[in-house]
């Protein structure tokens, strides 16, 4: 294979937009055909920029794209003909049923008429499709958006296929479909770009090109880019003090490159011939064990390790008592009807005061209507509410007081600078004169806005926008935290810094309820409740529901393979 | 508590639209335009004539009607043509928009105090126009009928109108198009920066960051609406400040009634905007659908054209449209100096729509969140 | 050209792919409720609020009529006001009981007949008839004035001709060619359609390729063979369809619904608009190319499409009167060459000579606004 002729050939390019530093910094790469390349990075990392220069709707500033032979620049119509593309928004007509789309789509790649029925009926077959043709693309899930668009860039069999982070907004199960569907159509020669930011999609690519900040870090296989950090990386268990504390002390270590939870355990990436340190003379010694590397512990380590383990915004929380048994999040038999459709069914758990708890599902399935019926944007049907022991529906305002909200793509006031967005939300909350002026000033500080105070929140790079975005939501100490897929898109170093501020705040004794359809943060979780067609099916600790799942095939499953056990287990279970 | 939080709320909504270029546009834009091309362009008055003359008479009378129509201002250019064909021609293709014709005897009528007759042919097409060239055209014959012997005999009873125009003695069209703009500019920005404000946060997934903070629903609308009527009063002065010291329009009445009615209309305006607003998923939506209540709020206001010349079942439609009573108010204000009862006659039905619209724009507000 | 290219495939193929492309644009055009909305729900209320709502006719203007002193001619004269069409009459006796209404707007005008009337009259000393009028409304003013004035010379023509016979010394007999009864709806309801066509072709179409470039949909249609042109052409042609169809629904209702005539062909009709859409199109196109953003290329269309088209036309104010600087920027408004000519097409009938001008400019400003469009939508995003 590795005998032909690559497909793309990128020598030194680099591609400027206004005056920002540049959006590819001098990048090279060759994709082979026949394989699933990875053009993986965080967001802003130049992964669109350089698919959109491989399609010639783009030309680069210097250097230059070679596609199937042809230069993107002088002969972008016969790239155009030869290859499939699918943008990040699938380039589908959302008024258009999905017939209609596939035929437009078969009537613009010129597909002979004799070959459309036999075309139609395989991709259709093949993308599960074909109950839904009459049904209108806006009204698809995102996974079956997904599916269609992949299908619409196939119609012709292209020689290489263009995919922009087909992997965003889809819930594990249809990724994994999605997964099958490319590396099927590797085994015929295509040559496939899968672009993302999910790095556990990175591991598993033939090849990747590892984008950060325009700048290429690293192209090759995974495998050879994790081998970089191969007898490094730790898992943890036994630990018998609390977890998140037990992490902050490692990241403080010198020797610890990174650090995450993975359940119970924690997993370490350390210095070259080290090993995990002890931590508590006296008490029994966490056992450590050697654990495959995966891509993101190498990507960390070449950028240099993750940060410590100290929040300064933890340190300067007042601490809530958790003497009181009573459970600060609390959702009674929720349930929310819209017409005769059931969104969610009956949803009942409680959190008690410092714990993290995960709501898990995929898309569609309710988890987002029980988020926003326990932080009061959405009236429930039936069932109640409490957050800090105020109901919802009658002392909203009391309850909202108490909790902090940080969205899916951080909802800043993206004209309003950083220091009127901290005004802003200190207003909101109340925060006036000496203690408003205390609190937005510590934010300044532990975050380390003060040169970018001036700055439109728009114009902030993703990792700045989370911080803001997190500050604004602890200005006014809540205590309880409410995180909508806190961290999609950013970096692994921003997500890093994230989390190690959530979990000193849950130390304090603030609670948790986050929503994400990260696997990573789903270990972060004390406990998740998985929900699936407006029921929950699943309730336990990350632990217990690998647990449920594991095999003599599987003996030990990823947050992944739970997942999509438990919501296939639970399937099979509905149609007997 | 509550007014730490208001307070945030209002400054950020007016630094949302300040600091947005989009914002910034909408606010600058559309003000200035409108003061240009409405003050100087959308004039009913009619200048720079064009007409033709076609004198089949080559007395001095004829000579003499010529000699006015020259004289007059308001013609700009007078052809004349002995061919009837070009005659036809100059109108259809619309050369002149009036065409004299005088016939062979005209001038011997008058010396024998016949009654001499001039035709005037007019283009129909633009009947608005044509009425007020026939109009002048009349006086100008009018002036030198006159002059004739005849005329000079019958002069000592004919009856002669003295005309006094009240409050506007020379008819300035700015002193009546500029006080009305005083009233659109603050429908036009009020409505849309309303309009815009929820549709911009819910395009933007802010929407419902206000949603779960402590804010109550009254006090999201209270913030929603005072910013928008705080630009809209800001307008309001501007262009009371350009209609007194760039137009010369004179400002008879109180500005005290001036404002204090302002802000009600400006409430039922913003109302109105808030509606829109509550009723759009995008801004898209919000701008077309701002638009669709714009143009007819223009035109059935009494700004384009009388209300009491619509036909009868229209007029009562107009009575919902805030700007038909705030042009009412404006326009007695500058120029008639109205009593203050009136004003208040005409403020009523102000804070009516502004009751109805705030509260149906709260009722949907809430009903939304479900 | 690789045996796989596109370029080498029949014309077949083409027609297919541009007869798609018009496909799913006009599957959009009748699914998307704003297009709906600005192709035929505005057009009606606008055609409506022309044909009923706004009325340049000033008939029944309500006055005050003072009758200072009773007499048998001033009671005539009286009654030559009250039977004018142009006037709705209150009579009374003193100017002051109408002073307030003139005021609070309730009458326009105030004829008084002084009571020095009749005695000036019988001695021949020139006797005069005060009218006040609103200045506050010039245009109303103008024809309160106007009326009045001919009221009186049809007053004292009538009295003169079974009196003593005298007629007066010059007549001016009028006659208004096209529109004899000056029915302002027939020239507003034709100018309407203008700007209707000007809301399809400009503000529908900026807004639906704007819509394309947010979407994303605009980029995969580019990474396929579809060219530029044809991209287009695809998208063109069923706002052209459009444009047209919203036109012959406005003029069948102003014809059958409004009464407005119709004297002249409909292909002198057809020739105009589809001319006039060009220019139209033309301007959405690179409203869209050069902003990618349906709000902008919104609030564009509306200010520098919809805005002249109303004002800057001659559509309710003569250009004639516009300041200079005014007048050259309005020759470049492709609706001021349009709404004169459909007001003849309705009211006059086929004048060649003028439409075949107004043609020739309106080409003239399409092709360079298409000229500018292909310019700034090359197949490239950035």
């Amino acid at each position: 294979m590795s005998e032909q002729a690559p497909f793309v050939r990128i020598v030194d390019v680099v591609k400027r937009f206004g005056d920002a530093p540049p959006a590819l910094d001098h990048v090279a790469g060759e994709i082979l055909g026949g394989r699933i390349t990875g053009l993986v990075g965080p967001d802003g990392a130049g992964k669109t920029t350089l698919i959109r220069l491989m399609t010639g709707l783009m030309a680069p500033e210097e250097g230059k794209v070679e596609v199937l032979g042809f230069d993107t620049v002088t002969n972008a119509a016969d790239i155009q003909a030869s290859i499939g593309y699918m943008p990040q928004r699938f380039g589908l007509y959302e008024d258009l049923s999905v017939q209609e789309n596939l035929n437009l789509y078969a009537d613009l790649r010129g597909l002979p008429l004799s070959e459309r029925a036999a075309t139609f009926n395989e991709l259709l077959e093949f993308t599960d499709l074909k109950r839904f043709t009459e049904r209108l693309a806006g009204k698809l899930s995102g996974g079956m958006k997904q599916k269609l668009g992949l299908a619409c860039a196939l119609l012709r069999k292209p020689r290489l296929l263009l995919l922009d982070e087909p992997g965003v907004g889809v819930d594990p199960i249809s990724r994994r479909d999605l997964w099958k569907m490319v590396e099927n159509l590797t085994a015929e020669g295509i040559g496939v770009v899968w672009s993302t930011a999910y790095l556990d999609e990175a591991e598993a690519c033939d090849s990747v090109l590892l984008l950060n900040e325009g700048k290429l870090l690293f192209t090759g296989s995974p495998a050879e880019l994790t081998s970089r950090v191969a007898g490094r990386v730790f898992k943890v268990s036994g630990i018998s003090q609390g977890r998140r504390q037990a992490l902050a002390r490692y990241l403080e270590d010198e020797n610890v490159v990174d650090g995450v939870i993975q359940g119970e355990a924690i997993r370490l990436v350390m210095k070259p011939d080290t090993v995990p340190p002890v931590l508590d003379e006296g008490s029994p010694a966490p056992s450590a064990a050697e654990a495959t590397p995966r891509f993101e512990d190498a990507f960390i380590d070449m950028l240099g390790g993750g940060p410590g383990g100290r929040s300064k915004l933890a340190e300067t929380q007042t601490a809530f008592s958790t003497e009181s048994a009573k459970p600060v999040i609390e959702a009674h038999g929720l349930t929310k009807r819209f017409g005769d459709f059931t969104a969610a069914d009956a949803i009942t758990f409680d959190i008690p005061r410092g714990q993290i708890f995960g709501l898990l599902g995929p898309n569609g399935a309710g988890k987002s209507t029980t988020f926003k019926m326990l932080c009061g944007l959405l009236k429930p049907t039936a069932g109640e509410g409490r957050v800090a022991g105020f109901d919802l529906r009658r002392d909203a305002a009391e309850a909202r007081n108490r909790l902090g909200y940080m969205a899916q793509k951080f909802s800043l006031y993206g004209d309003l600078s950083v220091a009127q967005n901290l005004s802003f939300f200190a207003g909101v909350y109340g925060l006036s004169g000496a203690r408003k002026r205390e609190r937005t000033q510590l934010m300044i500080e532990i975050f380390g806005f003060g040169r970018l105070l001036d700055m439109s929140a728009k114009d902030l790079p993703l990792g700045l926008k989370q911080r803001l975005a997190l500050a604004c939501a602890v200005l006014h100490e809540p205590e309880a935290l409410f995180l909508d897929e806190p961290t999609s898109g950013v970096d692994p170093i921003t997500r890093r810094e994230f989390w190690t501020h959530i979990n000193g705040l849950v130390e304090k004794g603030v609670t948790v309820l986050v929503t994400t359809h990260f696997m990573d943060e789903a270990e972060y979780c004390d406990r998740i409740s998985l929900i699936y067609r407006g029921r929950s099916i699943a309730l336990g600790s990350p632990d217990e529901l690998k647990a449920q799942v594991a095999s003599a095939a599987l003996p030990d499953p990823t947050m992944e393979d739970a997942f999509i056990a438990l919501v296939q287990g639970s399937e099979e279970k509905e149609a007997a | 508590m509550w007014w730490t939080r208001l307070k945030a709320l209002i400054v950020k909504e007016l630094l949302a639209v300040l600091r947005d270029p989009k914002g910034r546009t909408v606010l600058i834009v559309p003000p200035i335009l409108q003061l240009l091309v409405f003050s100087y362009a959308a004039t009913l008055e009619v200048t720079n004539v064009d007409v033709m003359v076609l004198n089949r008479d080559n007395g001095h009378w004829s000579q003499e009607l010529v000699n006015q129509i020259k004289g007059s201002p308001t013609f700009r250019s007078i052809r004349f043509t002995d061919s009837p064909a070009e005659v036809r021609m100059a109108i259809d293709t619309q050369k002149v928009i009036a065409v004299v014709e005088i016939g062979p005897t005209f001038s011997r009528d008058i010396e024998a105090a016949r009654p001499a007759e001039v035709q005037v042919i007019l283009d129909g097409r633009r009947s608005n126009a044509s009425q007020i060239v026939s109009g002048y055209l009349s006086r100008i014959v009018g002036t030198l009928a006159a002059d004739t012997p005849s005329g000079k005999r019958m002069a000592s009873n004919a009856v002669s109108v003295v005309a006094r125009n009240w409050f506007n003695p020379n008819l300035t069209y700015q002193w009546f198009m500029v006080p009305n703009l005083v009233a659109s500019i603050a429908l036009l920005i009020g409505l849309i920066v309303t309009a815009l404000s929820i549709a911009r946060e819910r395009e933007l997934g802010t929407f419902d960051q206000l949603m779960v903070s402590p804010l109550r629903t009254h006090e999201i609308l209270i913030g929603k609406l005072i910013p928008p009527m705080m630009i809209g009063l800001f307008h309001i002065t501007i262009y009371i400040l350009a209609a007194v010291f760039i137009f010369g329009v004179p400002l008879r009445g109180s500005l005290l009634l001036l404002y204090g009615s302002a802000i009600f209309y400006l409430a039922s305006v913003v109302g109105l905007g808030l509606f829109i607003s509550a009723l759009s998923m995008t801004q898209q939506q919000a701008i077309l659908g701002a638009f669709l209540f714009m143009v007819p709020a223009m035109l059935l206001s009494g700004f384009a054209t009388p209300i009491e010349n619509m036909p009868a079942w229209l007029q009562p439609i107009t009575y919902v449209n805030p700007l038909r009573y705030f042009l009412v108010i404006v326009k007695g204000v500058f120029l008639k100096d109205i009593p203050a009862v009136e004003v208040a006659r005409q403020t009523i039905p102000l804070l009516l729509i502004a009751i109805v619209t705030l509260s149906a724009a709260s009722w949907l507000f809430r009903r939304r969140l479900e | 050209m690789t045996a796989h290219s596109p370029m080498t495939e029949g014309r077949a193929a083409r027609i297919r792919r541009f007869a798609a492309l018009v496909r799913k644009e006009s599957y959009q055009i009748v699914r998307d409720p704003s297009s709906i909305l600005i192709a035929f729900v505005l057009p009606l209320i606008l055609l409506f609020l022309f044909g009923y709502g706004v009325s340049l006719d000033t008939t029944q203007t309500r006055i005050g009529l003072v009758i200072e002193e009773e007499a048998p001619l001033t009671r005539d004269l009286a009654a030559g006001f009250q039977a004018s069409r142009y006037f709705t009459v209150t009579v009374g006796r003193d100017r002051r009981e109408f002073e307030e209404d003139l005021v609070l707007g309730r009458v326009r005008g105030i004829v008084v007949i002084p009571k020095t009337f009749m005695a000036d009259y019988a001695a021949g000393r020139h006797p005069a008839l005060q009218v006040l009028v609103d200045g506050s409304d010039p245009n109303t003013a103008n024809f309160v004035q106007n009326y009045a004035q001919a009221t009186v010379a049809n007053w004292e023509r009538q009295r003169l001709s079974d009196g003593s016979g005298r007629p007066p010394a010059i007549a001016a007999e009028q006659r208004f060619w096209f529109n004899p009864e000056l029915t302002s709806r027939n020239f507003l309801v034709p100018g309407s359609i203008a700007i209707v066509m000007t809301l399809v072709g400009t503000l529908l179409t900026s807004l639906v390729v704007a819509r394309e470039w947010e979407r994303g949909t605009m980029e995969a249609m580019m990474a396929t063979p579809v060219s530029a042109a044809e991209l287009l052409a695809g998208k063109l042609l069923p706002y052209f369809l459009l444009g047209l169809t919203s036109m012959t629904l406005c003029v069948l209702l102003a014809v059958f619904l409004f009464g407005v005539p119709f004297r002249g062909s409909v292909a002198a009709l057809y020739a105009l608009s589809a001319t006039f859409l060009m220019p139209a199109l033309g301007q959405g196109l690179l409203i869209s190319a050069a902003t990618k953003n349906q709000f902008l290329a919104s609030q564009l269309a509306l200010i520098s499409a919809f805005l002249p088209a109303f004002l800057l036309s001659g559509f309710l104010f003569e250009i004639n009167s516009m300041p200079t600087v005014i007048q050259w920027i309005t020759l470049i408004v492709p609706a001021r060459y349009l709404i004169p000519s459909l007001q003849t097409v309705f009211l006059a009938g086929d004048i060649w000579p003028m439409f075949t001008q107004a043609i020739a400019v309106m080409f003239l400003i399409g092709c360079v606004f298409f000229a500018l469009a292909a310019r700034s939508t090359r197949k490239r995003i950035a």
